[in-house]
């Protein structure tokens, strides 16, 4: 890992961590900066990118895969998680699915004034939901992942991972 | 028009090996048919079975994945069927149980109940296999040819309404088994777990 890439959270390591921990059907809604990792998803025969059109279907759709075999993730962002409230509590908490979902923490800063107010309420939305939740802000902090899914298989439930890098970590340009 | 029981007793003689996910129509089907391959879920969260049953579908390519819908419940997740249309799963049979109303709170309905085009609306998203039944004895023809189509297939029924007034705490439940069950038990007669 280089000095350049352990202060962002690359993709490739996103990517690597899916693989690892057996992720075979991505579920997802595109935010501002997954573009670079939709490449590497789309180009991996072994994934299957499931495009919802609202983050809320995420849930039922990952719910039923899990109910069928396979291991889902559910990559949004914080406004579309927010948006999802009723469908996580009752396709994902309700039916007991150890699903992770990896969430773009918009607006996330850990200098100066937060100015967004999708960051102000994200963590308070995932307080209310009792979710556990890992905060990932670079490469540095990858192994949160595998830990989040461990979670999820311990709990028998969702378990969120908040990628806090939204405004540089997912595109290779901008490091 | 048809009764939901009816229609249901006619698709039972066709399921074969097929998974049922009975959606809205689960009042009536799981009196009948409750084993491990009939996964009724009640509620979970309003307009999800959709994507349900497609996840479903998507991870047992090999087996029939037969989801009873309804009109209210696709209305909330219109973009569902631009996903399911995507994806393409070959083995979806996916049926609309429409009456017109939300019936489980009281026969309201639901908005611009008389116009709305469900088959056009299912075509447009995509699905290349679209049809719309009204009457019993059509759908008793019908049926077996549209359960060998290639999925997804989509299947407006038009039914009777059969609405609910009572307050929900003094509805007498209908599901034998918890929801988090009903996906263990699948998982398990798979042999996932």
């Amino acid at each position: 890992m280089s000095d350049a890439s352990s202060n962002v959270l690359s993709p490739e390591i996103v990517h690597r961590e899916m693989k690892q921990n057996g992720v075979t059907d991505v579920v997802w809604l595109p935010d501002s900066e997954t573009n670079w990792l939709y490449l590497l998803m789309k180009s991996d025969p072994d994934l299957r990118l499931v495009g919802v059109s609202r983050e809320g279907h995420a849930c039922s759709i990952a719910a039923g895969l899990y109910a069928g075999g396979r291991k889902p993730i559910i990559l949004i962002q914080n406004t579309g998680m927010m948006e999802s409230g009723d469908s996580i509590r009752g396709w994902l908490k309700g039916l007991n699915i150890p699903v992770v979902l990896m969430v773009g923490y918009r607006g996330y800063t850990r200098h100066g004034v937060n100015k967004d107010t999708a960051a102000t309420y994200t963590e308070r939305f995932l307080n209310a939901f009792d979710l556990q939740y890992y905060i990932v802000e670079s490469d540095r902090d990858a192994d949160r992942i595998k830990i989040a899914f461990d979670e999820a298989k311990k709990r028998n439930g969702p378990v969120v991972i908040l990628v806090a890098d939204e405004f540089h970590g997912f595109n290779p340009s901008k490091k | 028009m048809m009764h939901t029981a009816e229609l249901l007793e006619v698709f039972k003689q066709y399921r074969g090996d097929s998974i049922v996910i009975p959606g809205r129509g689960g009042r009536n089907w799981v009196p009948v048919n409750d084993g491990p391959f009939d996964l009724p879920l009640g509620d979970p969260a309003m307009g999800g079975h959709a994507g349900f049953g497609l996840g479903v579908a998507l991870a047992q390519p090999k087996r029939k994945v037969v989801l009873f819908d309804s009109e209210g419940d696709i209305l909330m997740s219109l973009g569902m069927l631009v996903t399911i249309a995507e994806q393409k799963p070959a083995n979806l049979y996916h049926f609309i149980l429409d009456n017109g109303v939300y019936a489980t709170t009281g026969g309201q309905p639901v908005p611009n109940a008389e116009n709305v085009d469900y088959v056009t609306i299912a075509k447009g998203a995509g699905y290349e296999r679209v049809h719309e039944i009204s009457e019993i004895e059509d759908f008793k023809e019908k049926l077996p040819k549209i359960l060998r189509e290639t999925g997804p297939v989509f299947i407006r029924l038009r039914i009777y309404p059969e609405i609910q007034n009572e307050a929900i705490g003094k509805r007498r439940p209908w599901m034998k088994r918890t929801r988090e069950q009903v996906v263990v038990d699948l998982r398990k007669e798979l042999s996932l777990d």
